[in-house]
């Protein structure tokens, strides 16, 4: 897997890093070194490892095993040997100017005028990556675009703050950019490896990655499953290594159902008839779960409640969109179902108990009492608890905001069926996941990206492929 | 059966309340006990109906409080004092005055929070200038009598009890129910614990919070009418007091400041112990600076007290 560069020279060499999270292997026996000059190109799916490998590259991880070293700089920290990162998740301080943004990555700016050089370091890179990019130095951040915070994010990560940057790991550098500026970036990434430099280049634009990427590197449950030169891959290869998550999908597509009546049909174009499973795919955060939040709060109101409601929401964000912290099992399963048995606006308390009962055995909510707190349950036992929440309910719409995280194998399963015989019922789901595995089980798939559907997939076009050419983009960033 | 009582967190105030009872009777040599008893429920009854419409608000999560009860307590009064004018049998005009002053307080209240997006701290404590400024424009100095069968009935007693505990009593009773029982309840510890969370499980959050403020409103404004039935008056400054206290009974009643868990007992407890720390310190003949001093010391004793239970349960 050793790229064909002089160990001695190269800037990161990591041999046969190993990482753990308790018993969950995010990394296995991954080797890998950079040298000047090169230009790596990053892919694969959400989950492949891409962040833990950058991550223990620049020094935020440690390893389980293996070793990390620098051995062009002899430096040990990833600091010290030049390496740079910029994150696709925005971390500037939005109070600050840009200048005192640049401050807060370099020591060294200290003593009377520190701001006057600060502002002279972060103009000079804006200018020399983004021409005529039009950013102030002065500008506090709050005040700039994402797009110009993105810029500005880039521009700290190639300025020389005391110390000229060796490897620059940019994750998803282009996602918010225009293609013009998209294109500016590439060039410079092109010169500063001319220079001596090198870049992790991480980006689902497959365009992109040919255009700038010497070396393509792609990953695949935590481990280097291809590492070739640029030139030896086309687009079609690229997507093969990429792809293969689940083989059995055909099985739920056979017991197709007779559409019913469209239930749901929404201004960006998502359609979901009676009975019917619709999934909603994509990479991560593409505007997936922001569309089905926004779905749920538009059908449902929070001046009043319906007896039966019209759509139940199932939270993968647990803590944050599901769970009731001070709550009992039984208090948090029955919550969403109270007004339908409830006399003269008081809870009954028998059914509530028997529903919660009746639950707990269905499920499989591992505990001896549903009156314990919810919060002695796992991860996985939590959401079981708002799986019934939902289901419980008699509401005609299920949304599922990729439920299954934390989820055994055992009880997917259970809930794969449970869906499927309660859609044929007459329940329609709309169930996000990142897993392509359940998104094939779905009767119809919308493909997100950028916040927007993509594609449309009906029975027999829901397939892997499919899905992965829709979630890329495929077409040449524009020159 | 120990244990389990001590883990209640309203055990706390009502202990004190007992142990602030015993120290004076250790004083008087047990004289007095009936009549001491007797004026901690008549006066403990006021801060604890305030007590129970704060504590509904604190449930609703951090950052939300009521800080305008004072002054709906105080336009409340003037207004019902007003409209009944001293004469007998316009007890239930003033009450139902009392009653619409509340509401409109409480609509007021969370129209200022929804519309204008203020934090409710902010909200309520402008909008309790402007109740005051009410009160003082349509009281001009007039002190009105309330009805003398009015005033009979707040300073009266049935079987031994002070009715304006009663009240108080029945109050908490409902109050109670709501919480533990009714759906609305339910709805509002679940807001109080997240909102978003209980937005997304089908929970009308927004409807919620503005009953819960109204409801608080309401029940200031009842206390209102009481207290200046109870006293012979309203004044300017009667609601004065009832803004520290109605927070200090619900925190040292147990209620979670963080929101989403309400204590009803406590607020009794509590209530109790608040004017019967000021009657102990008052007989152990302590000047005011030490006085309140102790009141200080003493509250956030019992607040650590209930809270490292509460933690090791």
């Amino acid at each position: 897997m050793t790229l064909l560069t002089s160990p001695s020279a190269s800037i990161v060499t990591l041999t046969n890093v190993e990482k753990h999270f308790g018993p969950v292997r995010a990394l296995s026996g991954v080797s890998l070194s950079i040298g000047p000059g090169e230009c790596v190109g990053l892919v694969g799916h959400n989950g492949a490892g891409k962040s833990t490998l950058v991550n223990l590259i620049n020094g935020g991880l440690v390893p389980s095993a293996g070793e990390v070293s620098f051995p062009a700089s002899g430096a040990t920290r990833a600091l010290e040997a030049g390496v740079r990162s910029v994150f696709q998740e925005l971390s500037l301080c939005p109070n600050l100017t840009v200048a005192e943004n640049l401050r807060i990555s370099h020591d060294n700016l200290r003593g009377v005028g520190w701001r006057k050089r600060a502002h002279t370091e972060i103009a000079a890179s804006l200018d020399s990556i983004f021409p005529g990019h039009g950013i102030d130095a002065d500008t506090t951040v709050d005040r700039l675009t994402i797009a110009e915070r993105q810029m500005v994010e880039i521009a700290i990560g190639f300025a020389p703050r005391g110390r000229d940057a060796r490897l620059v790991i940019l994750d998803e550098p282009t996602s918010s950019l225009d293609a013009g500026i998209a294109q500016q970036l590439l060039t410079h990434i092109r010169t500063f490896c001319a220079k001596g430099g090198a870049v992790v280049f991480i980006s689902h634009m497959i365009g992109e990655i040919f255009q700038v990427a010497s070396t393509i590197v792609v990953m695949k449950d935590g481990r280097i499953v291809a590492s070739r030169p640029t030139a030896e891959f086309t687009r079609a290869t690229l997507v093969d290594q990429m792809g293969h998550v689940a083989a059995e999908t055909t099985d739920a597509v056979a017991q197709r159902r007779a559409p019913g009546e469209e239930v749901l049909h929404t201004g960006d174009g998502l359609v979901a008839r009676k009975g019917e499973v619709v999934g909603l795919a994509g990479l991560a955060g593409h505007g997936q779960a922001e569309a089905l939040a926004q779905l749920y709060l538009d059908r449902t109101s929070a001046w009043w409640g319906d007896k039966v409601p019209k759509v139940v929401f199932v939270a993968g964000d647990r803590g944050r969109d599901g769970i009731l912290p001070l709550w009992s099992i039984l208090r948090n399963a029955t919550v969403s179902i109270l007004s339908q048995t409830a006399r003269h606006g008081l809870v009954d308390r028998a059914a509530e108990a028997r529903v919660a009962a009746a639950w707990k055995t269905r499920i499989g909510i591992r505990t001896d009492d549903v009156r314990n707190l919810i919060l002695s349950l796992s991860g996985g036992n939590q959401q079981k608890v708002l799986f019934a929440r939902a289901l419980a309910s008699d509401a005609p719409i299920v949304i599922m905001d990729d439920p299954m995280r934390g989820v055994d194998i055992g009880t997917k399963q259970d809930v794969y069926a449970m869906i499927q015989s309660e859609a044929a019922r007459g329940r329609t789901f709309l169930w996000y996941s990142t897993e392509t595995e359940e998104v094939c089980q779905c009767d119809r798939v919308f493909v997100y990206r950028d916040g927007q559907i993509s594609a449309r997939l009906d029975g027999a076009d829901i397939t892997e492929d499919r899905i992965l050419e829709a979630s890329f983009q495929m077409q040449e960033a524009a020159a | 059966m120990v244990k389990t009582l001590l883990g209640r967190s309203w055990i706390w105030s009502w202990i004190a309340a007992a142990a602030a009872f015993g120290l004076i009777m250790l004083l008087t040599q047990g004289r007095g006990a009936e009549e001491l008893a007797y004026a901690a429920l008549s006066f403990g009854a006021f801060a604890a109906i305030v007590g129970l419409g704060q504590m509904m608000v604190i449930t609703l999560g951090p950052g939300n409080v009521d800080l305008s009860i004072p002054a709906t307590m105080t336009l409340a009064a003037t207004l019902a004092l007003k409209g009944m004018g001293s004469d007998p049998g316009t007890s239930l005009l003033g009450l139902a005055i009392a009653i619409g002053v509340g509401c409109g307080a409480g609509l007021a209240n969370f129209a200022l929070i929804y519309l204008l997006r203020l934090p409710p701290i902010i909200a309520t404590l402008a909008a309790s200038l402007i109740y005051q400024s009410l009160a003082i424009w349509s009281n001009r100095g007039l002190r009105i009598k309330p009805p003398a069968d009015l005033a009979d009935f707040a300073t009266g007693r049935t079987i031994g009890i002070p009715n304006v505990a009663l009240i108080a009593l029945v109050l908490s009773v409902v109050v109670w129910i709501v919480l533990e029982r009714s759906v609305f309840g339910r709805w509002l510890l679940g807001s109080g614990q997240n909102l978003r969370a209980a937005r997304l499980a089908g929970i009308p959050t927004q409807l919620v919070r503005a009953v819960t403020y109204t409801s608080v409103a309401v029940l200031a404004a009842v206390a209102g009418y009481l207290l200046a039935s109870f006293s012979g008056g309203a004044s300017l400054n009667m609601g004065q007091e009832y803004l520290l206290s109605s927070i200090a009974v619900v925190v040292i009643g147990g209620t979670s400041i963080a929101g989403g868990n309400s204590n009803v007992p406590g607020i009794w407890g509590a209530s109790l112990f608040l004017f019967l720390v000021v009657s102990m310190l008052n007989s152990y003949g302590l000047g005011a600076g030490v006085r309140m001093l102790l009141t200080g010391l003493i509250i956030i004793g019992i607040v650590i007290a209930a809270s490292t239970r509460r933690g090791r349960a």
